[in-house]
């Protein structure tokens, strides 16, 4: 999946008048008669960051689709190995900029497992608060962006936006930024939430299955919805298994696998809650995903703010500076709103990473796009993309 | 002074002042000078009430920053945006291809303007205050509004662009199929009033049951049904949500309006806010009652006054639609329209027919009359629905262990 | 039925078109920048040194040039030069003091890892955002002039932060001097003992950082 470029074809038809218009260029092929070729992007009106897709069409329908990324390239990996362990952090929130605290706390998993840090309950339980609050701002951006793909006029956009926007102003107000939180560090959190934060997280938490509730009514019995959507895009499980698919999109076609369960990172064994799966592997079903995904954390929040322990947020004896684990190697993962967000990292003793290893569930995600959009049409294809719910900044590190 | 006859007036004054021989040309440019006036500003008030509105179905506040030119103080609550729009859209680049075909290229926004604003001149906006009586005017109505497809293909064709063509020609499957259940939602009309001239057909609704149920055709079922065929047809005509995907982003091509920029493309967006009007105004003459008074008790109220708050009405309807609906894609749109709602319409004819043979029944043979005209409407409905919607329905989720 | 979703839907945004009008929690637009926007207290967003005296700022800048920040960096935007000479600080010992500290604010991603490995409570976040040049080495480069904001403007934005780092070198310094007077009266009262060495404030590891 490199980024080839359309080498050795013909002078190219661009479309003058509106930016972001698709190149397209005829392709004889003996086969097929004439076949249509259509670039999709970098720059496209209907968003995602800047990807590509070459598209194939006979007619209506897509014979060949190949992804092509790397425009947001920019070399994460190869910084984090001149940098020390504690400034990578607020790269990390940079990978999958709309989820950075649970990135955030995967990288701090990584290094507190090579370096045997213990996290003190207290930032356990915070821990899994900021990613669940994460996973409900993930999931509405999703659906917002879904719908605005199957072409509504930003109406239901606005709405899960104006929810979101309720979180990231949660968020403001305990680490200083929006979207670029930086607040987990190796043995627990930077920033403990004063007593009003906790109230006003916990009001937003009781209220937000009311949006949900009116965001299905509006649109999860929408006839045109369940027409665009449902038979669209299908995944067969075993397939997906075999590509090494996580997350929402493995549970869509049936797969039972939530690192959250099999894993048991930190204390979510402590917490009932339950992981849906859906049955057809089709657009309708990871939509729904996320949708009772958000119920699920939801309900994972109401017992943590009701648990939530006194205590430190930091253990006493993590270093700040200065920090050199043993040589060795750790792999922490997470189930991060996207699927299984991993690092890998290998450590020669010194305060830089030897190597360092995002595994981006975006990018995995992403390879099995052909093979979900064949035989639909163009239209369809975007939506699709939309249902795999990827982040450009994750994809291209 | 009679609030009701005091545009009529108005235009008698002026046309007395001018000498016998060139009495006919200023009664008839007069009403010209005052549709393209004041249909023209109707426009401009579309286009940024679309914009609030949808602004606060998205909760968020539209444009409110236009003010006036020099008085930079007054906001004025952005009225005044679509002059602005106006002169920014006049003062940007035409850019005309170098391959095209000038005269088509030229000709194609001009040409679909035109036609649609052809439409306007048999609406009957009161009670005596219709530009042309016509005695055939529904069919010219359709006839200019078919007229406009002729454009879509104009710019396509003029662009000489392989791709702009093959949208082109695709935004005329769309439109081409929804001709046919609109004119068909017509007919039932047309057989029950037995007049095409829709003066006469806004007449035919006045009247009212005990003084508060006006005898208008939507409250009737074969009317109702049509009403609703009507206003599906009249969105996919004019390529608003739910049926804009020749105007889609996500689209293949960005579509036969490729090639036009400034004015021109404004021109495009005019045609289908001017044909999206005509039609409202057709649909509130036949279905709506035209110019009649809901109630009894306010009639005082001036005929041409209960046409433009219909009118608005319908249009404020579209834009509801709009701001909620999914877009459809191109074969579910034809799918629509040929296998469901063409037999909803041909059947709806049946029912207006059984309206008119029955309208003698009295008493409670009124009832049995109401009935079966109901029955006609809802048992095809579910019927096709079911088949339309086969497949597809909300699902249960079953969790992990 | 087919239609009855579509018509729920219509009702959901006619519900949200009518709130609109009354209800803050759906109309959530605010008119930037006729109303001003409201910024939490823990908003960060470029660094500034923080000057005890406003009428003196570039003699009592917190700041003794330990170099930590411009270490810890992770885009390495802080250079720094150290004096030659030294100056007494706010304790009366003399420390070293930047005679160089510039922070390229175009290259700065606000991620406070300067704010939390400073020992000496020097360098804290600002929030001025509004903060566009027309030249990048002139407006957005800044200089140690332009960074030195005094304590008072610190309690302005912060107070929570303010009061508590306050408290805390207050307390150090009278820990100082209490340490520094027992040292004297020990060496009063015993001449031929060598002198303690004087307290210095040791650098603060892994702390949880300040509630905001």
């Amino acid at each position: 999946m490199s980024c080839s470029d359309q080498s050795g074809l013909d002078a190219e038809f661009s479309t003058f008048g509106r930016p972001g218009g698709p190149t397209v260029r005829p392709v004889h092929d003996e086969f097929h008669g004439d076949l249509l070729e259509v670039s999709m992007g970098p720059q496209h009106p209907s968003t995602h960051g800047v990807f590509r897709m070459v598209v194939t069409l006979d007619g209506e329908q897509i014979v060949k689709l190949k992804p092509v990324f790397g425009y947001l390239h920019r070399n994460h990996e190869k910084i984090a190995e001149g940098t020390s362990y504690l400034a990578s952090m607020p790269y990390t929130d940079r990978l999958d900029y709309l989820c950075s605290m649970s990135t955030n706390w995967a990288y701090a998993l990584a290094v507190e497992k090579l370096s045997g840090q213990a996290v003190p309950d207290r930032a356990q339980y915070l821990r899994i608060i900021m990613a669940e609050l994460t996973r409900l701002v993930n999931h509405s951006c999703l659906v917002g962006f879904l719908f605005n793909d199957l072409g509504t006029s930003f109406t239901p956009l606005l709405y899960a936006f104006r929810e979101r926007e309720k979180i990231l102003d949660l968020f403001e107000a305990l680490s200083g930024s929006r979207m670029m939180c930086n607040y987990q560090r190796f043995g627990g959190c930077r920033v403990d939430p004063t007593p009003e934060w906790l109230a006003a997280a916990s009001a937003l938490v009781d209220n937000f299955p009311r949006f949900l509730d009116e965001y299905e009514t509006m649109l999860t019995g929408n006839e045109i919805m369940l027409a665009r959507t449902q038979g669209v895009g299908r995944l067969d499980p075993q397939h997906a298994i075999n590509a090494g698919l996580t997350g929402p999109v493995l549970r869509a076609s049936g797969v039972d696998y939530d690192i959250r369960k099999v894993d048991g990172t930190g204390f979510y064994p402590r917490f009932d809650f339950r992981v849906p799966l859906g049955a057809h592997g089709d657009t309708y079903d990871r939509y729904m995903m996320r949708i009772l995904e958000m119920r699920e954390s939801v309900k994972i929040l109401q017992q943590a703010f009701k648990a939530l322990p006194a205590g430190p947020i930091m253990d006493p004896k993590a270093k700040l500076r200065g920090f050199r684990p043993k040589a060795g190697e750790a792999y922490g993962r997470l189930e991060s709103p996207k699927g299984e967000l991993g690092f890998y990292l290998i450590s020669d003793g010194s305060p830089n990473p030897w190597r360092y290893r995002v595994r981006p569930p975006s990018l995995i995600n992403l390879t099995l796009l052909e093979e979900m959009c064949l035989g639909h049409t163009i239209a369809d294809s975007v939506v699709i993309l939309g249902s795999i719910d990827i982040v450009l900044g994750e994809v291209d590190r | 002074m009679n609030l009701e006859t005091l545009p009529l007036q108005f235009r008698d004054w002026i046309v007395s002042l001018f000498p016998g021989a060139l009495q006919w040309f200023v009664h008839h440019l007069l009403s010209i000078t005052a549709i393209l006036t004041f249909f023209g500003l109707f426009f401009a008030f579309t286009t940024i009430a679309e914009r609030k509105l949808l602004a606060r179905l998205q909760n968020r506040l539209g444009p409110n920053r236009s003010g006036l030119p020099w008085f930079r103080r007054l906001k004025l609550w952005g009225l005044t945006q679509p002059f602005a729009d106006a002169i920014k859209a006049i003062t940007k680049e035409d850019v005309v291809p170098a391959v095209a075909d000038k005269v088509l290229h030229f000709l194609a926004p001009v040409v679909i303007v035109a036609f649609s604003l052809l439409g306007f001149a048999v609406l009957p906006f009161g009670r005596h205050l219709i530009p042309v009586e016509l005695d055939a005017a529904i069919l010219y109505f359709f006839a200019a509004g078919t007229a406009t497809e002729l454009a879509i293909f104009m710019a396509g064709w003029g662009s000489r662009n392989k791709y702009s063509l093959l949208a082109a020609m695709r935004a005329l499957a769309q439109l081409i199929s929804y001709e046919l259940p609109l004119i068909l939602s017509v007919v039932p009309v047309i057989l029950v009033v037995g007049t095409l001239s829709t003066s006469e057909i806004a007449l035919a609704q006045g009247g009212w049951t005990w003084g508060i149920i006006p005898h208008w055709h939507v409250f009737t079922p074969w009317g109702f049904a049509g009403f609703v065929i009507f206003l599906v047809a009249a969105l996919a005509e004019s390529n608003r949500s739910p049926f804009d995907l020749p105007e889609a982003e996500s689209e293949l091509i960005a579509g036969h309006l490729t090639e036009y920029s400034g004015f021109k493309y404004a021109l495009f967006f005019m045609a289908e806010y001017f044909g999206l009007t005509a039609l409202s105004g057709l649909g509130v003459t036949l279905f709506l009652g035209g110019w009649q008074a809901p109630f009894a008790f306010l009639e005082f109220i001036p005929s041409w006054l209960w046409f433009m708050t219909k009118l608005a009405g319908m249009i404020v309807f579209f834009i509801w639609i709009r701001g909620t609906l999914l877009r459809l894609r191109i074969d579910q749109l034809t799918r629509l329209a040929w296998k469901f709602l063409v037999p909803l319409a041909l059947l709806n004819l049946g029912n207006a027919a059984f309206w008119t043979l029955t309208a003698g029944w009295t008493g409670p043979l009124v009832l049995v009359r109401w009935g079966v005209s109901a029955a006609i409407v809802i048992v095809p409905f579910l019927l096709l629905g079911r088949r339309l919607s086969a497949g597809y329905a909300p699902r249960t989720y079953r969790y992990a262990a | 039925m087919l239609g009855s979703g579509i018509l729920k839907g219509l009702g959901v945004t006619a519900k949200n078109f009518v709130g609109s009008y009354h209800d803050p929690k759906r109309m959530v637009t605010e008119e930037y920048p006729d109303t001003p926007a409201k910024l939490p207290e823990a908003y960060r967003n470029f660094p500034f040194l923080v000057t005890e005296n406003a009428t003196d700022p570039m003699g009592t800048l917190r700041c003794v040039a330990c170099q930590i920040c411009e270490k810890e960096c992770p885009p390495q935007c802080i250079y720094i030069e150290k004096s030659k000479d030294k100056k007494p600080d706010a304790t009366g010992k003399p420390q070293l003091y930047p005679a160089v500290f510039a922070i390229d604010t175009a290259v700065c991603m606000s991620c406070q890892l300067c704010v939390e490995v400073c020992p000496f409570d020097a360098i804290k976040m600002d929030q001025v955002f509004a903060v566009a040049a027309t030249n990048r080495f002139e407006g957005l480069l800044l200089n140690r002039e332009q960074l030195a904001k005094p304590n008072e403007y610190f309690h302005q934005i912060r107070p929570t932060e303010a009061a508590e780092v306050d408290g805390r070198l207050t307390a150090e310094r009278k820990a100082a001097e209490e340490k520094a007077k027992a040292a004297a009266a020990a060496k009063a009262a015993a001449p031929a003992k060598p002198a303690a060495p004087a307290a210095t404030p040791a650098p603060k590891p892994a702390e949880g950082g300040t509630a905001s």
